[in-house]
């Protein structure tokens, strides 16, 4: 009974700022759900960078204190939404893909509070928007220098779980690797978990052991740069962050993510009462991926090569998967420059042709 | 030497490596079952002495240093255990519990801004010829000194529990502390000692892991391996030699997997991954069935003893 009461007082107060949403707020309390911890350096860390940013930008006017580390995808990322919602926050950013069915139950229960995920495609309610990066045109660019840079011909890619954004990374690097180096192969090693150090390196070094002499990944921690600085000759990408700690090499380049021009962007319209539901997605000419910085460790042709794909990607003059192209088992996807919409790309779940192996389903 | 792809002699060098944190692990945790306590918190000891080994190895530039602060502050927070299930007869797997939930935290606040630092780099033994030797070279003679320290552990744990009287009071204790104690053994004192030696292991097998396996500090590192730890333990029916070869299987199946993929095999990696988990079902079931005793629980374990009752 008396919990009743507590909920429901909970819930006529935030449902008295929502009048005033149009003229905007006075101030805000963002909170963040994180799902490995902020010392990740990657995931993680940048959009924490991102929280950070949030204070640096507006000062007392946004209240960004509220975060929770390690939230497993599930029932408890439920709970800790349900958690930040009644405990007054105004927008909860959600940056895990598998926060996704956890976002849209707790947004249906609270209207009045905005939820922003990341990597998601579901917006049930009018509350939910979603934003991604097209973390694809980076790989383009790691994946050009990867096939520029392989001695052994083999490049390998440790993926995270079997969902569209990998595929999607695996495809546009195999690609932009096969466009520069016509024999490179590529082995993919699923690791299933987004953070996971050691059976990060296992993988690293089970690629190694195959022979592979450059190992792009796709999981948060710097575990695999580290197994990689082992061996003599192989290199690999920041992933994420852009772990400058393994300069010039092993990490010969990386994949930002840079979340403070959306959050600050959100975070603003929410103040000054523009706020509308919407899915973001921006790549390298929205600056919400970067290219970090490319180490003396790779040679100027294969450098000037890179930042070529990079520019012309920016530009719009270029686009990962530009026809023709075949999908693995030989039919074909795009026609002769022909590229794919958004929606084709959003459930990928294919290989191209020319990559061994199968999606684990 | 390859099969499907994967060349054995890596893989068998590989898993050897893989499976030292859990082998130190497990062993310490034998030792303090086989004294009647059942302590929970390896996952909690091992990331300490992951990150306080790490700290420590940085700060002095000597990996060896390192290992020896992994084991203190393994054994620190073993100390707590100890304080609180032997002084204050706390309920053991609770406080158990209470060590992993404590142990993750800690580790995180004291890992706060050693990320990305890179450890002291330790040296496999130069074994000189031996590791020359075909097949046995790369895999047993090309190490560090952790993976032989390791097994020699494998052997002075076994030969101290079945062959000196330390180790025969010790599992007295765990089977019957009321009979110990009537003997005049220092049920209590002798349970300390042995949750701080479960401690000092725990420790040097995370240690292990931010200072030679991955090479690195991030948060939560050990990420679930003292939990495997536990089941070897049981799995192993509380015996040195089983728990190096469940450190092997398990080790090794985590490593087989992911090389099976590299190497483009088509056996569904899932079935792999879980098998050393359906593996430790199927023994607890077995053990549960009541023939625990004939796998060799000891009798005691897990029961609180005061003198006066």
């Amino acid at each position: 009974m008396k919990r009743r009461v507590l909920l429901a007082t909970a819930a006529a107060l935030m449902a008295l700022p929502a009048a005033s949403f149009a003229q905007g707020m006075d101030k805000v309390k963002a909170c963040f759900i994180y799902v490995g911890p902020v010392g990740d350096g990657g995931w993680t860390y940048q959009h924490d960078q991102g929280r950070q940013a949030l204070a640096a930008e507006f000062g007392d006017r946004v209240d960004a204190t509220t975060y929770q580390e390690s939230v497993p995808e599930g029932a408890d990322s439920e709970r800790v939404l349900t958690q930040m919602a009644l405990s007054g926050c105004n927008i909860v950013f959600a940056t895990s893909f598998g926060y996704m069915d956890a976002v849209n139950n707790v947004a249906a229960k609270f209207p009045n509070v905005k939820f922003e995920h990341a990597t998601g495609y579901r917006r049930d309610s009018a509350n939910v928007s979603t934003y991604d990066a097209r973390f694809y045109e980076g790989r383009a660019v790691t994946g050009t220098i990867a096939g520029m840079m392989t001695q052994s011909d083999k490049i390998g890619y440790i993926g995270s779980f079997p969902i569209p954004e990998n595929i999607q990374g695996i495809n546009a690097a195999y690609l932009a690797a096969k466009k520069v180096n016509p024999d490179v192969t590529m082995s993919i090693v699923w690791a299933y978990s987004w953070f996971d150090p050691a059976k990060e390196a296992d993988a690293a070094r089970a690629l190694i052991e195959q022979g592979v002499d450059v190992v792009l990944q796709h999981t948060d921690s710097t575990a695999p740069l580290a197994e990689a600085a082992k061996t003599e000759g192989v290199i690999g990408f920041g992933q994420a962050s852009d772990m400058a700690e393994f300069k010039p090499s092993p990490r010969v380049a990386s994949i930002i993510d840079n979340w403070a021009p959306y959050y600050i962007e959100r975070v603003g319209a929410l103040l000054d009462g523009t706020y509308e539901q919407k899915a973001t997605w921006a790549g390298i000419a929205g600056g919400e991926v970067e290219i970090g910085e490319i180490t003396d460790v790779v040679p100027a042709d294969v450098k000037a090569k890179a930042e070529e794909v990079r520019d012309a990607i920016a530009a719009g003059e270029l686009h990962p998967f530009t026809g023709p192209l075949n999908k693995q088992d030989g039919t074909e996807w795009l026609a002769e420059g022909e590229t794919p919409d958004d929606a084709d790309l959003a459930g990928m779940n294919f290989y191209v042709e020319g990559i061994t192996g199968q999606i684990p389903q | 030497m390859d099969i499907g792809g994967i060349n054995i002699i890596t893989l068998l060098a590989t898993l050897i490596v893989a499976s030292v944190p859990i082998l130190m692990a497990a062993l310490g945790e034998l030792v303090v079952e086989k004294s009647g306590v059942l302590n929970l918190g390896v996952e909690g000891m091992m990331i300490i002495g992951a990150v306080i080994g790490f700290v420590v190895a940085v700060q002095t530039g000597n990996p060896v240093i390192g290992f020896l602060g992994g084991a203190v502050a393994g054994a620190a927070l073993a100390a707590v255990f100890a304080l609180l299930t032997q002084v204050l007869l706390a309920n053991q797997v609770a406080s158990g519990l209470a060590l992993t939930l404590f142990g993750l935290g800690l580790s995180s606040l004291i890992g706060q801004g050693w990320n990305g630092i890179r450890p002291p780099l330790t040296r496999d033994v130069p074994l000189g010829p031996l590791s020359d030797i075909p097949v046995l070279g790369p895999v047993l003679f090309s190490h560090d000194w952790m993976v032989y320290a390791s097994f020699a552990l494998v052997v002075a744990v076994w030969w101290v529990l079945r062959r000196t009287r330390a180790g025969l009071i010790l599992r007295a204790v765990g089977e019957s502390h009321d009979a110990a104690h009537a003997l005049g053994y220092k049920v209590r004192r002798i349970r300390m000692a042995a949750i701080l030696f479960g401690g000092a292991m725990a420790g040097m097998g995370g240690a292990y892991i931010s200072l030679i396996r991955v090479p690195q500090w991030t948060d939560g590192i050990t990420s679930g391996a003292g939990w495997i730890a536990l089941a070897i333990v049981v799995f192993a029916s509380w015996k040195p030699w089983r728990v190096l070869l469940g450190a092997w299987l398990f080790g090794g199946i985590s490593v087989l997997q992911l090389s099976l993929q590299a190497a483009g095999s088509r056996i569904p990696v899932e079935y792999l991954s879980m098998s050393p988990y359906v593996i430790t079902i199927l023994v607890l079931v077995f053990i549960s069935s009541g023939r625990g005793r004939a796998m060799g629980a000891p009798a005691d374990l897990g029961k609180t003893f005061h003198a006066s009752r």
